[in-house]
């Protein structure tokens, strides 16, 4: 059942990763990043991480997919407006990957004899909390001035550049 | 149960993916998105790990990598509007001013 489960998963979290990467419209894309982003969050289910589930469909889902559609609809990006690609660059890419993926198999087998721990509820909220508020203080706060600064960065780049006037400057 | 190496195959694939569609498509925000798709495939490893392993680190890992994540998309995607408005397009062909 739960093996079945995770076939199901795995085939929907890779055939929209595919997705992602072939469909021609952004929009789509973004449709289908929130699709796999779904499915990984029913993989943490599996694995009894049920807080960090609800936290990753409330952050990606929930925020930084809706900052993606934001920003295509502000582009107006939704028309196909990718030029023509050389054939050289899509085969080269895809015998890269391919290189990649064959290393990366290569390099995690032999993992098969790991056994399993007896399960616990390590991924409630109660014991996350207990460990990031002790072991992990110090990159907890850390991690507080990064998004401050990502957000004063991205204020800073996003607005106009004459900051007076309200139009938008566009240069030619 | 599932046995681990499952969940490694699983992440290989999805990191590949990741590559393959930064290599292949010309167009930033896909570039973006496929970058999103390479930290989820290390998430879900990690979690896998913590998982097995009985251990809560790689939970909080996790977490840090989400914050880290949400704080890259934020900034990346003010960039890509500077660019747009400069260029006109989020073709990455065009920015090659610092190629050679």
């Amino acid at each position: 059942m739960t093996l079945n489960l995770f076939y199901f998963l795995s085939f929907v979290a890779i055939f929209s990763a595919l997705l992602v990467v072939f469909s021609k419209s952004p929009v789509y894309s973004v449709l289908y990043l929130i699709i796999t982003f779904f499915s990984i969050a029913g993989h943490y289910v599996i694995l009894n991480a049920q807080f960090l589930a609800i936290v990753h469909i409330i952050v990606y889902a929930g925020a930084i997919m809706v900052l993606f559609l934001y920003v295509i609809m502000l582009l107006n990006l939704n028309k196909e407006s990718e030029p023509h690609k050389s054939n050289l660059i899509k085969f080269a890419a895809a015998i890269c990957s391919g290189l990649l993926m064959i290393v990366l198999v290569g390099s995690l087998k032999g993992t098969e004899m790991l056994v399993q721990q007896a399960p616990s509820d390590i991924g409630l909220v109660k014991n996350l909390g207990k460990v990031l508020f002790t072991d992990f203080l110090l990159p907890f706060e850390i991690a507080s001035i990064l998004l401050l600064a990502a957000m004063v960065g991205a204020v800073m780049l996003g607005k106009s550049e004459k900051s007076g006037d309200n139009k938008i400057n566009v240069k030619q | 149960m599932i046995p681990i190496d499952y969940y490694l195959w699983l992440s290989a694939a999805l990191f590949t993916i990741g590559v393959f569609g930064v290599l292949f498509r010309r167009n930033a925000i896909i570039i973006f998105m496929c970058i999103e798709l390479m930290l989820n495939a290390v998430n879900l490893i990690m979690v896998a790990f913590s998982n097995y392993l009985n251990d809560a680190a790689g939970q909080v890992f996790v977490f840090f990598i989400m914050a880290v994540a949400a704080a890259e998309v934020a900034v990346g995607l003010a960039i890509l509007i500077v660019m747009y408005r400069n260029t006109q397009t989020t073709d990455i062909n065009v920015l090659n001013r610092l190629k050679w």
